[in-house]
């Protein structure tokens, strides 16, 4: 009989933190003991807590061990399973000291208190590869609701009440765009689920497949009701293998228990899904160059009309929702409209999940309603900037999104609060800089993949994002004048208001946002031939103080250009024609006698 | 899949195998396991108040865990059952065979069960 369950993260984080092998070894160490009959070790999705993985929880006490390692096994395993006693150095605490008994539950650290899991709700609690699982959570229960109980106008109407919108980027009203597709009376329509998560630094799409796969199934299947098809197809990168193969798992399992397949619930609804693989191209994540791609042609965006509820995948309508929209519908239908829509601001209502990367203490997936600030997001869930730095501006929507500056912290997050302050949803990435990060760079760095990853379609897009980056590299590297940042601005207007698809509309985004907020850093760059945060290289200057510098010849010794000269017990000096700005002086010297300016 | 029933059923099979997951409940049986209580054979202890509780159906609102030593080695295995709105009974020396009845006539029915517990060892 099983009396505790070990639940260990096999999300992409920690398996990448080699959780796999953990598990392996907790099971290996159980049945040495004896105890395989009485413990169980269960490998879920992912917790949210990236920043500490490998991670696992151990119920029914509720005990969170964090950064565990292979050497750990052993102790867990005779301490804690065999003995019951807590290994209290492994425990996550909040901060250094904690005392064990002072260590909260894991619901009430700041981390996870404030937010409410709806699309991540099983993620961390089941074996995505396990269907009674899923089951064993009310899973497939609003599917037999809608077949057996509602019409498929019923299902429109409870999602366009609920106020749901597209979580991709887009926000467009789920509801809305089902009515359009269920509209069109033709034999043939398709559902897709949009799993082609690009943004760098999003990976909330991605948990939801590894920790809940079933989820998505069923509501393409609810969505297939609604509009009248019985074909889906899951667009999923091949990037994320782990997600790959639990899909391909959760479907055969669907379709052993006839969940997916024909005359399901014996309602007469076949519905039935196949998954397809994309080769990672950013722009395949745009619905129709994804419906292109889907039907074996190079993923290349179209012109918008026809919208794909009226003319999508094969010419038939077609509805393209996003993996965490779809996550948010079996809950949806079960708990009904007024629930979700409780949740959330006038406009956006619901929960939204983030992806926290850059420079934050926990990095990791937090789902929260809608309306929560910033400040609340950065601060007391993501546990602020690490090593005491100040904040600077966090970016949100990946490279179509804009920064957002330390005076908007206190916005209240939903779709049109960030469009106004000239950001945007997007999937729901949020990237955070401090003070060491130069918006310069940090607009090339977004401009750099946009370069890479326009298709080529339209001209605007081709070339106009390529000029952008060029004119971004002149200011990094000092060269630009003040009329070249009036032509920038220009320019981003241009492609904005001229690209074929929201890759070209949206990629100026992180230049005008940064320009709006930290126009004075740009004119740093211009101007004094300065970078305030230090970070251009072009534009630094490395310098040995005559009074601090003992002669000990270090800095010299280690200089890989030999731009380093001086002799012993004499003050050194940098040759600046040869400096390559790699800062191995800086970090070596021992007196502090080398500056960066 | 043809009906909901065939769901449901699913469902009620599994609910008591991941109901460990939702946390700690109101009601929890604490077995001492540390190297007294296993020397004097806690861990059958454990097990059987695990099935006990299993196959009386409290799955879902009595956990059973496992704690370390309280000091009373001579007493072991000690069991302990807290319940949020009452004070906390001790049982000692107990043996797998006793784990049907505490569950039974305690969990179930709120009698302690006062010739198992220490107080009536210490008179």
């Amino acid at each position: 009989m099983i009396r505790t369950h070990i639940l260990i993260c096999a999300g992409t984080g920690c398996s990448s933190s080699g959780s796999a092998a953990i598990g392996d070894a907790l099971e290996e160490q159980l049945a040495l003991k004896g105890l395989a009959d009485e413990v169980k070790v269960v490998r879920t999705g992912c917790f949210g807590l990236c920043a500490l993985g490998p991670v696992m929880i151990v119920y029914p006490e509720g005990t969170f061990y964090s950064r565990v390692t292979l050497e750990d096994v052993p102790e867990i395993v005779e301490e804690h399973m065999l003995k019951g006693r807590v290994v209290d150095r492994l425990v996550y605490k909040e901060h250094e000291g904690q005392e064990l008994h002072e260590v909260p539950s894991l619901g009430e650290t700041g981390f996870y208190k404030t937010q409410l899991r709806v699309a991540l709700r099983n993620c961390g609690l089941i074996n995505p590869e396990q269907i009674d699982e899923y089951i064993a959570m009310e899973g497939y229960e609003a599917l037999g609701k809608v077949l057996t109980t509602m019409t498929p106008e019923d299902v429109i109407k409870v999602m366009k009440d609920s106020g749901l919108r597209g979580r991709g980027g887009g926000g467009f009203p789920t509801g809305l765009k089902w009515e359009f597709a269920a509209k069109n009376k033709v034999p043939q329509k398709y559902v897709v689920c949009n799993a082609d998560e690009g943004d760098p630094g999003a990976f909330m799409d991605r948990s939801v497949l590894e920790g809940d796969p079933h989820a998505v199934l069923e509501a393409m299947a609810i969505a297939g009701y609604a509009i009248g098809a019985n074909k889906g197809y899951i667009y999923v990168r091949a990037e994320y293998p782990i997600a790959v193969k639990r899909l391909d798992i959760a479907i055969n399992q669907a379709r052993e228990y006839g969940l997916l397949g024909k005359d399901i619930f014996g309602s007469g609804f076949d519905f039935d899904i196949e998954t397809r693989l994309g080769a990672g191209a950013f722009v395949c994540g745009e619905e129709t160059a994804l419906l292109t791609s889907i039907e074996g042609n190079r993923g290349e965006p179209k012109a918008k009309p026809p919208f794909p509820a009226n003319k999508g995948l094969f010419g038939q309508p077609t509805i393209i929702n996003n993996v965490e929209t779809l996550a948010n519908i079996p809950q949806i239908i079960l708990k009904g409209a007024d629930w979700f829509s409780s949740m959330g601001t006038e406009r956006s209502k619901g929960t939204k999940v983030f992806a926290l990367g850059g420079k934050i203490v926990n990095t990791g997936l937090v789902e929260i309603p809608l309306g929560t600030t910033l400040r609340e997001i950065i601060y007391d869930i993501g546990g602020g900037i690490p090593g005491g730095k100040a904040f600077k501006a966090v970016q949100t929507g990946g490279p179509s999104g804009g920064c957002i500056p330390a005076s908007h912290l206190d916005t209240p997050i939903d779709y049109d609060n960030l469009t106004a302050i000239g950001s945007m949803m997007g999937s729901g990435g949020m990237i955070v800089t401090d003070e060491t990060t130069c918006m310069v760079d940090f607009a090339r760095f977004f401009l750099d993949f946009t370069v890479d990853e326009s298709c080529g379609k339209c001209t605007p897009c081709r070339i106009g994002t390529r000029r952008l980056l060029e004119m971004l590299d002149k200011i990094t590297h000092g060269e630009a004048t003040m009329e070249d940042l009036d032509k920038m601005e220009e320019l981003c207007h241009y492609i904005k208001a001229n690209s074929l698809c929201a890759l070209g509309q949206t990629a100026p985004n992180p230049v005008l946002s940064t320009l709006r907020y930290f126009r004075e850093e740009y004119e740093a760059h211009v101007k004094e031939k300065r970078c305030p945060a230090g970070v251009c290289k072009h534009l630094l200057r490395y310098e040995i103080d005559p009074v601090k510098c003992k002669g000990c010849t270090i800095c010299a010794r280690n200089c890989p250009a030999n731009a380093i000269s001086g002799s012993v017990k004499n003050p050194h000096v940098i040759d600046q024609s040869k400096c390559v700005k790699c800062g191995v002086c800086m970090e070596r010297c021992k007196f502090d006698a080398i500056s960066k300016k | 899949m043809k009906s909901l029933e065939e769901l449901k059923q699913i469902r009620e099979r599994m609910k008591d195998k991941v109901a460990l997951r939702e946390g700690a409940n109101d009601t929890r049986i604490v077995v001492g396991m540390a190297t007294c209580g296993i020397a004097a054979g806690a861990r059958p202890v454990l097990n059987a108040f695990v099935e006990q509780v299993n196959s009386q159906g409290l799955a879902e609102s009595v956990t059973v865990t496992q704690t370390g030593c309280i000091g009373m080695c001579r007493y072991e295995p000690i069991v302990e059952v807290f319940q949020s709105d009452k004070e906390r009974v001790t049982y000692i020396k107990v043996t797998p065979e006793m784990a049907e009845r505490i569950v039974r006539e305690h969990i179930k029915g709120g009698r302690p069960i006062v010739e198992y517990t220490i107080g009536a060892a210490e008179k």
